[in-house]
C-alpha cells in the first residue's frame, strides 16, 4: 500500500537551506554522511540541529540533481563508508544560493532595522 | 527523472543500507571512544539518526516511480491468484482463451477476406471498370468467376481510356498440365500484358510479362509461375526459368516467377500460371472467347493516374460508354439485345481491397458468425464476473479494513483490475494461439477440390489490435463490475457483520441474478440460431433433389488431343458410352452437358411455336442422351426418353419437367408442342418437339426452388463436342469404379483426358456455407448452453452457501427437505424462467438477420424456439438442482455451530 500523499511536509525553503549548507560542507574536500552531519553542526556551533537520518534522502537528492558525486571509500576509521564530493555544476549552485541567500538576508536585515533595545 | 532509475531501484536501497550501516559504525565509534559501553552506544547512535523508517522511505520513494510499482505489486499480487486458486485460474483462461480464440479466428478470416487491401504497391489508386447496374446485363456466354468484358470490350476500353495510368484484365482459368489420362489441374489465369507492370509486382526470378507479350496472335508467348507454384513443383530452383511447362496440351516457355505473397486482384484465391491474354485462342482452338463479341470472360483493372479521383475516372468511362458500346456490338443480337446493350454504362469503383466472390458468399455468414462467437464471449465474461463477485464477497472483510485504515476506492479497484487484467492478458495469448489453429481450419473448410482457398493468414495489425481490444474490453466486463461493487461497502457495516448476518441483502443477490438471467438469456438466442442453421442443412440434406446421389460418379472424358474432325465425334462420344455401360458394376450410364448443382447453367430464350401461349419465356436447358433419367432415377411422367431414332438428322426432339409445364401450359400435358429457341440473325433455327415430361429435379442449386427445364439430346446437337460428362449410376465403390473406367478409355486412347467426381461430393460442397453455419453456430450454442448452466449452478451454489445459516434454522424448525428444495428449487426456476422468456423475445428480435441464410424454415419457426427452449432447460436445470438438493440435505446442527 502506498500514501496517496507526500507525507513528508518539511518546507521547501528548509529543503533548499539544507543543500546549501551540505554543499558548502563538501565544498573543500570529500566527506561521508557522518561527517557532513557534525560538520553542519559545529561549524554552526551546535544551533543548526539536523536530524542525522533527514541528511540521506537530502544527499541522494543531491547527487540525482547532479550537484554532488558519491565514491565508495574507507574511512579515517578504517570503515568502508560513501563518500561525497562537490561537482562543477554543484559549485555554481551554491555560488549562486550564496548570493540569493546574502541577498534575502541583507534585506530580511534591512527591513527589521537595527535591533532596538 | 531518469526511468532506467527504476529499473535500478533494488541496488541502490541496498547502496543506502550499506551507507546507514557505515553512518551508525561511526557513530558508535564515537560513542564508544566518549565511554559509553557498546550496548548504550548503539542505542545512542540510532536516536543521533533519528527515523530510520523515513530516511528509507524518502530514498525509496525517490528511486521509483509510484504508479509503476503500485501496478507491479498488483501484477504479483495477481500473480499469487494462479498459484493459490489453480482450479479457478484454468477454468477462467480456458473461457477466456476459448471466447477470444474463436472471435480471433473469424475476425481473421472476415478481416483477410473483407478488410485487407491487397499486397501490391499502393493498392488504394486501383480501381475496377464495370459495367454499370442494369437490369439487363448481359446476355451471351460467361465463363470466369468474374465475366465482365468481352475481349472487344477490353481492346476498346483499352485504347480509349484517358484516367489510368495502367489498365489490365484478367480472366481465371483451370489448366490441365497432364498430357493424357487423368487431368491434373492447376490454378490458371489469362493477364493482358500490364497486368503485372500496373500491380507493381517485381519477379522473383526472370521477368514478369509486358504489354509487348501480349499481342494478338502471339502463340505461346510464354509463362509466368506462382511463386508458391514454383515453390511446390520446381523447388524454387533458377533453373526453371527457360523450361517448359505444358497448359491444355500446349507448351508454354517459363519466363519468369510473380513474388511471393502475390496472388494477383482476387482475395481467397491465387494463380498457379499466368499467361497473356493473347494466348487464350491457341489454349481454346475453335472455343476461343477471343473473337467472340457475345462472350464475356474477362475484368478489367486500373491504376489511377496521380491526382486523378475516383470520380473523375467514373466519369471518363461513363462519357466512354456510348461510343465503345457502339464499336464492339456483338452480331449475333436480336435487335432487342443489341437496343439493351447500347444502353450499358461503364462505371469505376475503387478496388484497392481486390475482388472476391467469397466476399458476396462469406461476408454476412462471418459477419453474424463473429456476432456469435462475441455473445459466446459475453456469456464467459458474465460467468467470470460472477466467479469474481464471489471471490470478492469472500474477500469482504479484507477489504473493509484496508479501506478503514485509510487505502483509496480507487487504489483496491486498481488492484483488483490487476487480477482480471492478468487472465485477460493469458487468456488472450492463449486465444490468440488458439485461433492460428482455428482460421487455418476455417480455410481448409471452405476450401474445395476445385476451387482451393487461397487466404493470406498473416496477423497485421487489425487482428493483433482486434485481440488486444477484446483481452482489454472483457478485463473489464468482468473485472470492473465487482471491483467497483466489492469496495463500495461501508466497511463498519461489514466489520460489524463479520459474516454473521443469516442473509445477505436482496440487493447484494440481485447483480448476480441479473447475470444469470442474461446469460441463459443469451445462450437461448444462440441455440435458437444454431438449431435453426442445423434443421436448415439438415432440410438441405434430406430434401428431394428430384435425382438420387448415391453412386453417382461423374467422369468428364476429352478426347480433344485426338484432333477428330467433326464427322467422326459422334461414333467416338457412342463408343465412350457403350463402353461406361459395358463396365461390370455400372448398372446404366449416361452423358450430360449439365451435371446437376454443379453450377453450370445454360439457359435460353424461347417461344410456343402456335403462339399459345404467347410470348417469350425464359428456361433453364441442359443436353443429355438416352437413359439419363434412368441413371439419376428421375421418373420419367409422361412421353418417352430419347432413343436412337433421335439423331442430327431426325426433327429435334425435347423433354421438359413438371415445372415447365406447370408454369408455361398450365398443366396441359406438352406432348406434341413444339417450341423455338430464340437465335441471333444468321444462326440456324432451332425447333423442339416436347416428348415427354419428368419429374422435377434441382439445377444450380438445391436451395433454389424447381424451375423449369428444357432437356434436349446431346445426340442432336448441331456441333458435337470433344468430350462427353458421363454420368453412371453404380454400387461399386468410387476408387474401383475409377481405375476400371481408367482402363477401359485407355484401351480406347491414352490420350483421352479424365477427371472423375462424385455427385455426392459436388452436393456436399454445394452446401459449404450452410455447413459452416450449421456446425460452428451449433458448436458456439452448444458452448454456451454450458456456460450458461454454469453460470447457474455457481449462483445457486453461492446462494445456498450464504443462506446456510437460514436454512439450518428453518430445518431446525420442522422444515421439511422437500419445503427447502422447493425454496431454492423455485429460486432457481424463476431465474431460468426470467431468463428463457428474455432470450425468446431476443431471438424473435434477432430472427431477421438470418433469415437471408436459412432454407425453408422461417427464422421464428415455432417448433424451433420451443425445441431449444426445452434443450436449454434440461440442461440448466440439473446444475441448478444440485445445490438445492445439497441444501435439502443439510445437516441443521452442523450448520448452525458452524455459524
Amino acid at each position: 500500500m502506498t500514501r496517496r500523499k507526500e507525507s513528508n511536509d518539511r518546507g521547501v525553503m528548509m529543503q533548499g537551506t539544507l543543500d546549501m549548507l551540505i554543499l558548502r560542507s563538501v565544498m573543500l574536500a570529500p566527506a561521508h554522511g557522518h561527517t557532513i552531519a557534525y560538520a553542519i553542526e559545529h561549524a554552526s556551533e551546535d544551533i543548526l540541529q539536523v536530524e542525522h537520518g533527514s541528511l540521506y534522502p537530502a544527499l541522494h537528492r543531491l547527487e540525482e540533481r547532479g550537484l554532488i558525486a558519491s565514491f565508495w571509500g574507507t574511512s579515517e576509521n578504517n570503515r568502508k563508508a560513501k563518500y561525497y564530493r562537490i561537482t562543477p555544476a554543484g559549485r555554481k549552485h551554491l555560488a549562486v544560493e550564496r548570493s540569493r541567500w546574502d541577498q534575502i538576508v541583507g534585506a530580511i536585515a534591512r527591513v527589521l532595522g537595527p535591533a532596538v533595545e | 527523472m531518469s526511468w532506467l532509475r527504476y529499473f535500478r531501484r533494488g541496488r541502490r536501497n541496498d547502496d543506502f543500507a550499506l551507507e546507514i550501516e557505515a553512518y551508525l559504525e561511526h557513530e558508535i565509534d564515537e560513542n564508544i571512544a566518549r565511554g559509553m559501553d557498546p550496548r548504550e552506544a548503539a542505542w545512542a547512535a540510532r536516536r543521533k539518526f533519528g527515523n530510520l523508517t523515513t530516511a528509507k522511505e524518502d530514498t525509496h520513494r525517490m528511486n521509483t516511480i509510484g504508479f509503476l510499482e503500485s501496478v507491479a505489486q498488483d501484477l504479483r499480487y495477481a500473480a499469487r491468484l494462479v498459484r493459490l486458486e489453480p482450479g479457478f485460474f484454468t477454468v477462467a483462461t480456458l473461457c477466456l482463451a476459448l471466447g477470444i480464440g474463436a472471435n480471433t479466428a473469424i475476425f481473421h478470416l472476415l478481416d483477410a477476406v473483407r478488410l485487407r487491401t491487397l499486397p501490391v504497391a499502393a493498392p488504394q489508386e486501383l480501381v475496377e471498370i464495370q459495367i454499370g447496374p442494369n437490369q439487363k446485363c448481359c446476355t451471351g456466354n460467361f465463363s470466369s468467376r468474374h465475366s465482365n468484358f468481352t475481349y472487344a470490350l477490353w481492346e476498346q476500353l483499352r485504347t480509349r481510356q484517358q484516367a489510368l495510368a495502367g489498365i489490365f484484365a484478367w480472366s481465371a482459368r483451370g489448366f490441365n498440365t497432364a498430357d493424357g489420362g487423368e487431368l491434373r489441374i492447376i490454378q490458371g489465369l489469362y493477364t493482358s500484358g500490364d497486368f503485372f507492370g500496373t500491380l507493381g509486382a517485381v519477379p522473383a526470378a526472370g521477368r514478369l510479362f509486358t504489354s509487348a507479350d501480349d499481342r494478338p496472335g502471339c502463340g505461346t508467348p510464354g509463362a509466368v509461375l506462382g511463386y508458391s507454384y514454383w515453390q511446390r513443383e520446381y523447388g524454387g530452383q533458377a533453373s526453371a526459368i527457360g523450361r517448359k511447362i505444358h497448359l491444355q496440351q500446349k507448351p508454354f516457355e517459363i519466363i519468369g516467377v510473380a513474388p511471393a505473397g502475390f496472388y494477383g486482384v482476387e482475395v481467397g484465391r491465387t494463380f498457379d500460371v499466368a499467361i497473356p491474354v493473347c494466348a487464350e485462342p491457341i489454349i481454346e482452338g475453335d472455343n476461343s472467347h477471343t473473337p467472340k463479341r457475345h462472350h464475356w470472360w474477362l475484368a478489367v483493372m486500373g491504376r489511377l493516374k496521380p491526382g486523378i479521383s475516383v470520380a473523375e475516372a467514373r466519369a471518363n468511362v461513363q462519357a466512354l460508354s456510348a461510343g465503345i458500346f457502339e464499336a464492339t456490338l456483338p452480331p449475333v443480337y436480336t435487335p432487342e439485345s443489341a437496343k439493351d446493350y447500347l444502353n450499358y454504362k461503364l462505371i469505376a469503383k475503387s478496388a484497392g481491397s481486390g475482388v472476391s466472390d467469397l466476399r458476396a458468399d462469406y461476408q454476412d455468414p462471418l459477419m453474424i458468425l463473429l456476432g456469435i462467437a462475441g455473445l459466446v464471449l459475453v456469456i464467459a465474461c458474465a460467468n467470470l464476473a460472477n466467479l469474481m463477485l464471489a471471490r470478492a464477497s469472500a474477500r469482504e472483510r479484507e477489504l473493509a479494513v484496508r479501506l478503514a485504515i485509510g487505502a483509496s476506492r480507487l487504489r483496491l479497484i486498481r488492484q483488483m483490475l490487476a487480477e482480471s487484467l492478468l487472465l485477460a492478458s493469458i487468456g488472450a495469448v492463449c486465444g490468440a494461439l488458439l485461433a492460428q489453429f482455428l482460421s487455418r481450419y476455417l480455410v481448409q473448410f471452405l476450401s474445395t477440390t476445385d476451387t482451393p482457398l487461397y487466404v493470406d493468414l498473416g496477423t497485421d495489425w487489425r487482428v493483433f489490435g482486434f485481440t488486444a481490444a477484446l483481452a482489454l474490453l472483457t478485463c473489464f466486463l468482468f473485472g470492473l463490475m465487482p471491483a467497483i461493487r466489492a469496495t463500495g461497502t461501508n466497511p463498519g457495516a461489514v466489520m460489524k457483520a463479520a459474516g454473521r448476518g443469516l442473509t445477505s441483502t436482496r440487493e447484494r443477490f440481485g447483480i448476480r441474478r441479473i447475470l444469470v438471467v442474461a446469460q441463459v438469456a443469451l445462450s437461448l438466442v444462440l441455440l435458437v440460431g444454431a438449431l435453426l442453421f442445423v434443421r436448415s442443412l439438415h432440410k438441405l440434406l434430406t430434401l428431394d433433389p428430384g435425382f438420387q446421389e448415391s453412386g453417382i460418379l461423374v467422369s468428364d472424358i476429352s478426347f480433344s488431343r485426338l484432333k477428330y474432325p467433326p464427322e467422326r465425334r459422334p461414333a467416338m462420344q457412342r463408343d465412350i458410352l457403350n463402353r461406361m455401360r459395358g463396365i461390370p458394376g455400372v448398372q446404366s450410364a449416361a452423358a450430360t452437358s449439365i451435371v446437376p448443382i454443379s453450377g453450370d447453367r445454360w439457359n435460353e430464350r424461347f417461344e410456343f411455336s402456335g403462339s399459345n401461349p404467347s410470348g417469350k419465356f425464359l428456361s433453364n436447358f441442359s443436353g443429355v442422351t438416352a437413359g439419363y433419367f434412368r441413371t439419376l432415377s428421375t421418373p420419367l411422367l409422361v412421353g418417352r426418353d430419347f432413343n436412337e431414332g433421335d439423331t442430327r438428322s431426325s426433327p429435334r426432339v425435347a423433354i421438359v419437367n413438371e415445372s415447365f409445364v406447370k408454369k408455361f401450359l398450365n398443366g396441359v400435358s406438352p406432348l406434341g408442342r413444339q417450341i423455338r429457341i430464340e437465335t441471333g440473325p444468321g444462326e440456324p433455327e432451332a425447333t423442339y418437339e416436347l416428348i415427354g415430361v419428368t419429374k422435377d429435379a434441382k439445377y444450380v442449386r438445391l436451395s433454389d426452388p424447381f424451375s423449369p427445364t428444357v432437356f434436349t439430346s446431346i445426340e442432336q446437337m448441331p456441333d458435337p463436342g470433344e468430350g462427353l460428362q458421363v454420368v453412371s449410376q453404380s454400387r461399386l465403390a468410387a476408387p474401383a469404379l475409377i481405375a476400371s473406367v481408367k482402363s477401359e478409355m485407355g484401351a480406347i486412347s491414352p490420350a483421352i483426358g479424365l477427371n472423375f467426381y462424385t455427385l455426392h461430393a459436388q452436393i456436399s460442397d454445394s452446401l459449404l456455407r450452410e455447413r459452416l453455419m450449421a456446425t460452428l453456430s451449433g458448436f458456439f450454442g452448444c458452448l454456451a448452453a454450458v456456460l450458461a448452466s454454469i453460470g447457474l449452478y455457481g449462483v445457486m451454489a453461492y446462494i445456498v452457501a450464504r443462506r446456510r445459516g437460514e436454512i439450518g434454522i428453518r430445518i431446525a424448525l420442522g422444515a421439511n427437505r422437500r419445503t427447502v428444495l422447493t425454496l431454492i428449487g423455485s429460486e432457481c426456476g424463476k431465474l431460468l424462467l426470467a431468463g428463457l422468456l428474455v432470450g425468446t423475445a431476443l431471438s424473435l428480435a434477432a430472427a431477421q438477420a438470418i433469415s437471408k441464410l436459412l432454407y425453408g424454415l422461417s427464422p421464428t419457426d415455432p417448433s424451433t424456439i420451443l425445441l431449444s427452449v426445452l434443450l436449454l432447460a434440461l440442461v440448466a436445470l440439473p446444475a441448478s438442482l444440485i445445490p438445492a438438493v445439497r441444501a435439502a440435505r443439510l445437516d441443521p446442527m452442523k450448520a448452525l455451530r458452524d455459524e
